[in-house]
C-alpha cells in the first residue's frame, strides 16, 4: 500500500520548534556558557600550568576567605530563623483576625521587600551609624549602645527587609487550610492554642520553609548590606567576589570564580535540603471554605494589631528616614539639619543620566521578558516534549546564582572574544532578562495551567491558524498573570545593584548603582537624595500594580 | 454545504499503546451519528482526530470525497462544541458567536445578522451582550452551540456536550440540540458515554469499546438486537445465560428449558444468551426459580429470580399485564420469548439469531 501523507509535519514548520530553539539559545549563551568558563576558571591559576586546585586550597587554608564562608552562612541562618519569628505571627493575625488598616501593612511588608538592597543598612547608619544622629543624640547623656556594624547589624537589616517572604508565602497557606480542618480539631478537644502547633503549623510548615529558603538565599547572595555594615572586618562571599575582582583586574579571576562556586554550592545544598524535606510532607489543599476572620473589638483588635504595626512600621522605617534625610543640609559626610532641596539641585545631570539609564535599561528588559516568557511559558507547559524538563531546569538557575555570580561570569566570559559586550548597556540589560525571566515564566505558567486549552482548539476549530490563535486569544488570555510577574520582575530590575555593579562601567550606571557609590564616597546628601527617588519610584510601581491586580501579588 | 464523513481504518497510537485499532465509519450526509462507549474506548480520540487536534497514525479521513488526513485543524471547516464550552472568556456572547465568521473573512454587514440569528435559534439573544462570566451552564453551553453552528460547517462535531450539566438541563438541551440539527441538518458527529442519551438523540450510533467498533445501527436495532455481548450489557439491562444451541436453532438452557430461536448461521456447541428483564416472564413451565425480592416501580414490578444454580436474573413484569405480585420466596418457572432474545458463540461473542 502507497504511504500517504498525514498530519505530522516536519518539525521545521512547527513554530514551537524555533520558540524553543532560540530560548535554549539564549540560555546557552547567557548562562551556560558564562557559568562554565567559570568553572573552568576556578580550577586555573596565573602561577601554574594546567588544571590546579590551588583557588580552593587557599580559599580554605586562609581565614581571611574561609571566615567569610562562615560570617556568609551566619547572615544568611539567622535571618532566615528571625523572619519566622515575625512572619509567622504576623501571617496568622492578619489571615484570621480583623486587624485595623490590614490593607497598609499588606502594602508595606512589600514595599521594604522591594526597596533598594542598601536602603536598610544606610537608613540604620544614619541613625544608629558611628555619627548616627541617635547615636549622637544618646552620646550626650553619656549613653552608648552596641554597634550595628558587623554580624548583629547585619542579621537585622536582612531580617527586617527579607521578613515579608515568610509573612506572603505563610498567609498564602493560611488561606487555603480548610476551615473544617481546624473545626475539627477544636471538635476533638483541643485549645486554640494547642490546635495552632498541632494542626495549623504542621499544614502551614512547607510553606514556611520554602518561605525561609527565599530569605537564606537572598541573603546570601545580599551585596549591599554587608558592603556598607560590614567595614573592613566583617566580609561574606559576594563581598568577596566583588573585591577579588577589583583587585585581580587584568587577571582573569581565578579566586573570585572559586569563591562563585562556592557559594552556588551552598544555595543548592540548601535548596536540596528544602526540597527532600518538603517532599516528604506535601499537604496540598485547596480551601473549599476558607477559613473565616475572627471579629474582635476594642482592645483586643488594638491587640491584634499593635504587632502587625510594629513590624511592618519598623522594617518600612529606613524608606522614610533616608526620604526626610533627603531634605536636609549636609556638611561634607553628615547631615546638619533644616530644610533644603538642594541636595536634589546638586545632583544635576547625574540625575538624568542614570534615571534615564534606568529606565530604559528595565523597560527594553521587561519588553524582552514579557516576549520570551508568554513564548516560553507556553512552550513549557503546553508543548513540553522531551525538552521540557531542561527548561524548567534551566529556570531554577537565577535562584541558585546569586547576582555577583552572574557579573563574574559575564566579565569573565564577555571580555573577550568572540563576544565582547562588557562596559555595554546590552550587557546590564542581558543580566536583567536572564535573572528575572524565570519569575515572569513561572506566574504565566502558573495561569495558563488554569487554562482550558480548550478554549485555544475551538479558536482554530473556528478557522484561526495556531499561531495566530495563539497570540490572539492564549497570550491575551495570559497577559494578567504575565503582568503581575513582569511588574515585581520590573521593580527588582530598578533596585538590581549586586549584578549591575560589576558589569557596570560609569556612563552606565543606574540610580540604584548612583545611589550606592554616591553613600560609599561618603557624600551622603547625594546619596539620600537618589535613594529617595529610587524608594518613591520603586514605591509608585508597586501602588499601581497592587491597584491593577486588586492586591493579588505573589512574590 | 453538508457533506458526508467517510473514515476508513483509523489508527491512533500513543507509544506503545494502541488507542484506535482501525476503525471504519460511513456516516450519511445529515446524518445524527453517535459514538458511544465506555471512557478509554477511543470516542473521543476518534472525535479529535476528525477535528484535526490528534495525530493520525493510520487510516483514511474523508468528508465528501475530500481526503482530509494532511489538512490542518483551522482549514477542516468544521464546528466543534467541546465538553467544557471552551467560551472565550475575554468575548462577549456575540463576539464569541462572531468569531468564526471574522476569521473567515465574512463581510461585516453579513456578521451581525448571521450572529443574531444564530443567537436566536438558541434562544439566547437578549444575552448577546453579556460576558461570559455572567451566564449560567446552560446558556454558556447555547453560545458554544450557536458559535460551531453559525459558520454553517460541513461538519459538526460535539463531544459529551452534556456531561457538565444537571440531569433536568441535559434533558431540556439534548432535545434543542436533536430539533436544531434536523433544522439546519449539518452531519454531526457526537460523542458520549451515556447510553440513554445517545439512543434518545442519534439516527444511528456506534458503540465502541477498546478502540474496536462492537456495533452500528440505529437506536432500535442497538437495543434490540445487540451483536455481542458488551453491547447487550452496555446498552440498557441484561441478563446472560450460559447455554448450548443444537441442531435447528434449539436453544438447550441448563437442560431445564428448550426453546427453538431464528438464526442466520448453523452453529451447534456451548453459547450464551441474553435478555432484557422485559422479555423474561414467568410461565407454567420453564427454568424453575424462587423470587428473592420485589420492587414496586408503579408501571411495572421488577422482580430479583434466583435460578437453581445461583444465578440472579432480573425480571420485570408490566402491572398493567398482571393482577397478583408475585411475593419473595415464591416458587416460579420463567419463559422466553425466542424471537426478542440473543444468543452468541460461546467462544467468538459472534450473533448467531437474526
Amino acid at each position: 500500500m502507497l504511504k500517504r501523507k498525514n498530519t505530522t509535519i516536519p518539525f521545521y514548520m512547527d513554530p514551537w520548534f524555533w520558540v524553543k530553539l532560540m530560548v535554549f539559545v539564549i540560555f546557552a549563551v547567557f548562562l551556560v556558557w558564562p557559568f562554565s568558563s567559570i568553572i573552568t576558571n576556578a580550577f586555573k591559576s596565573t602561577k601554574v600550568a594546567g588544571f590546579t586546585m590551588r583557588n580552593f586550597e587557599r580559599f580554605f587554608t586562609k581565614k581571611y576567605y574561609y571566615g567569610a564562608l562562615w560570617n556568609s552562612v551566619g547572615i544568611s541562618l539567622v535571618p532566615s530563623i528571625f523572619a519566622v519569628v515575625l512572619g509567622v505571627p504576623m501571617a496568622y493575625l492578619m489571615t484570621r483576625y480583623n486587624v485595623w488598616g490590614k490593607k497598609i501593612w499588606h502594602v508595606l511588608a512589600i514595599l521594604s521587600l522591594m526597596s533598594p538592597p542598601f536602603l536598610g543598612a544606610y537608613a540604620w547608619i544614619m541613625l544608629f551609624g558611628r555619627s548616627g544622629s541617635i547615636t549622637t543624640f544618646l552620646a550626650n547623656y553619656g549613653i552608648t549602645i552596641p554597634t550595628i556594624y558587623g554580624f548583629g547589624g547585619i542579621s537585622t537589616v536582612l531580617t527586617l527587609k527579607l521578613y515579608p517572604y515568610i509573612y506572603m508565602y505563610t498567609s498564602g497557606a493560611m488561606e487555603s487550610i480548610d476551615s473544617s480542618l481546624e473545626e475539627c480539631a477544636e471538635n476533638l478537644g483541643s485549645g486554640k492554642l494547642r490546635r495552632f502547633f498541632t494542626v495549623t503549623m504542621p499544614v502551614v510548615t512547607p510553606s514556611i520553609t520554602a518561605g525561609a529558603l527565599v530569605v537564606f538565599m537572598s541573603a546570601l547572595a545580599d551585596f549591599g548590606t554587608p558592603m556598607l555594615l560590614g567595614g573592613s572586618e566583617f566580609r561574606t562571599l559576594p563581598v568577596l567576589i566583588y573585591n577579588e575582582y577589583l583587585s585581580e583586574t587584568g587577571g582573569n579571576g581565578n579566586l573570585a570564580s572559586a569563591i562563585s562556586i562556592i557559594i552556588v554550592i551552598i544555595t543548592l545544598v540548601m535548596l536540596l535540603v528544602q526540597k527532600s524535606y518538603v517532599g516528604r510532607r506535601n499537604y496540598i489543599m485547596s480551601a473549599l471554605r476558607p477559613p473565616k476572620e475572627n471579629e474582635v473589638h476594642g482592645f483586643k483588635r488594638f491587640l491584634v494589631t499593635l504587632p502587625v504595626f510594629l513590624i511592618s512600621f519598623i522594617s518600612f522605617l529606613p524608606q522614610i528616614v533616608v526620604c526626610a534625610s533627603s531634605f536636609q543640609h549636609t556638611n561634607y559626610s553628615s547631615f546638619t539639619g533644616g530644610f533644603t532641596f538642594e541636595n536634589y539641585q546638586n545632583l544635576g545631570a547625574r540625575l538624568w543620566t542614570s534615571l534615564g539609564n534606568t529606565f530604559s535599561y528595565s523597560l527594553i528588559a521587561m519588553v524582552f521578558i514579557v516576549l520570551i516568557g508568554i513564548l516560553m511559558s507556553y512552550a513549557i507547559v503546553r508543548k513540553k516534549g522531551k525538552t521540557g524538563g531542561i527548561l524548567d531546569m534551566l529556570l531554577m538557575a537565577p535562584y541558585v546564582i546569586p547576582g555577583s555570580v552572574l557579573g563574574l561570569c559575564y566579565i569573565v566570559t564577555f571580555n573577550v572574544k568572540p563576544l565582547i559586550l562588557t562596559g555595554t548597556a546590552a550587557i546590564i540589560i542581558i543580566s536583567y532578562i536572564i535573572r528575572k525571566l524565570p519569575y515572569t515564566v513561572r506566574s504565566a505558567s502558573a495561569f495558563l495551567l488554569q487554562m482550558d486549552p480548550s478554549v485555544e482548539e475551538a479558536s482554530i476549530n473556528l478557522g484561526v491558524p495556531p499561531m495566530k490563535t495563539f497570540w490572539k486569544v492564549t497570550a491575551r488570555l495570559m497577559l494578567p498573570g504575565v503582568f503581575s510577574g513582569a511588574i515585581l520582575s520590573w521593580v527588582t530590575c530598578i533596585n538590581e545593584l549586586s549584578c549591575s555593579i560589576m558589569l557596570s562601567s560609569g556612563h552606565n550606571n543606574t540610580l540604584t548603582i548612583e545611589a550606592y557609590t554616591n553613600i560609599v564616597r561618603n557624600s551622603v546628601g547625594s546619596g539620600a537624595a537618589l535613594s529617595a527617588i529610587l524608594t518613591l519610584t520603586s514605591g509608585l510601581i508597586l501602588i499601581i500594580a497592587l491597584r491593577i491586580t486588586k492586591g493579588k501579588i505573589r512574590v | 454545504m453538508s457533506n458526508a464523513v467517510i473514515i476508513k481504518d483509523a489508527v491512533k497510537k500513543y507509544g506503545d499503546f494502541i488507542a484506535l485499532k482501525g476503525v471504519s465509519l460511513d456516516i450519511k450526509e445529515g446524518e445524527f451519528f453517535t459514538l458511544l462507549g465506555p471512557s478509554g474506548c477511543g470516542k473521543t480520540t476518534l472525535l479529535r482526530q476528525i477535528a484535526g487536534f490528534n495525530s493520525i497514525e493510520g487510516g483514511d479521513f474523508y468528508f465528501g470525497d475530500k481526503r482530509i488526513n494532511a489538512v490542518p485543524a483551522h482549514k477542516r471547516d468544521i464546528g466543534m462544541v467541546f465538553q467544557n464550552y471552551a467560551i472565550f472568556p475575554h468575548l462577549t456572547v456575540e463576539e464569541n458567536v462572531a468569531y468564526g465568521l471574522k476569521a473567515r473573512n465574512v463581510p461585516k454587514a453579513e456578521i451581525g445578522p448571521r450572529v443574531k440569528e444564530a443567537l436566536e435559534l438558541v434562544q439566547i439573544a437578549h444575552l448577546s451582550k453579556r460576558k461570559p462570566s455572567e451566564l449560567s451552564g446552560g446558556q454558556q453551553q447555547r453560545v458554544a452551540l450557536a458559535r460551531a453552528f453559525v459558520i454553517e460547517p460541513s461538519v459538526l462535531l460535539m463531544d459529551e456536550p452534556l456531561s457538565n450539566l444537571d440531569a433536568k438541563l441535559r434533558v431540556q438541551m439534548r432535545t434543542v440540540i436533536k430539533k436544531l440539527q434536523r433544522k439546519l441538518g449539518i452531519t454531526t458527529i457526537y460523542v458520549t458515554h451515556d447510553q440513554e442519551e445517545a439512543l434518545a438523540i442519534s439516527d444511528r450510533i456506534a458503540v465502541m469499546k477498546d478502540g474496536v467498533i462492537m456495533q452500528i445501527g440505529t437506536p432500535t436495532e442497538i437495543y434490540a438486537k445487540p451483536q455481542n455481548p458488551f453491547v447487550a450489557g452496555f446498552i440498557g439491562v441484561s441478563n446472560f445465560l450460559d447455554c448450548s444451541v443444537e441442531e435447528g436453532g434449539v436453544v438447550d438452557i441448563h437442560g431445564q428449558l428448550k426453546i427453538k430461536v431464528p438464526t442466520k448461521k448453523d452453529y451447534v456447541g456451548p453459547a450464551k444468551l441474553s435478555a432484557r428483564p422485559e422479555q423474561l416472564f414467568f410461565s407454567e413451565e420453564g427454568l424453575p426459580g424462587e423470587v428473592m425480592f420485589s420492587t414496586f416501580l408503579g408501571d411495572f414490578i421488577e422482580y430479583e429470580v434466583k435460578l437453581a444454580d445461583g444465578q440472579s436474573l432480573i425480571v420485570n413484569e408490566y402491572t398493567k399485564d398482571t393482577t397478583e405480585v408475585h411475593e419473595a420466596g415464591e416458587k416460579v418457572f420463567l419463559n422466553f420469548d425466542p424471537t426478542r432474545i440473543s444468543v452468541y458463540e460461546a467462544e467468538s461473542e459472534e450473533v448467531i439469531t437474526c
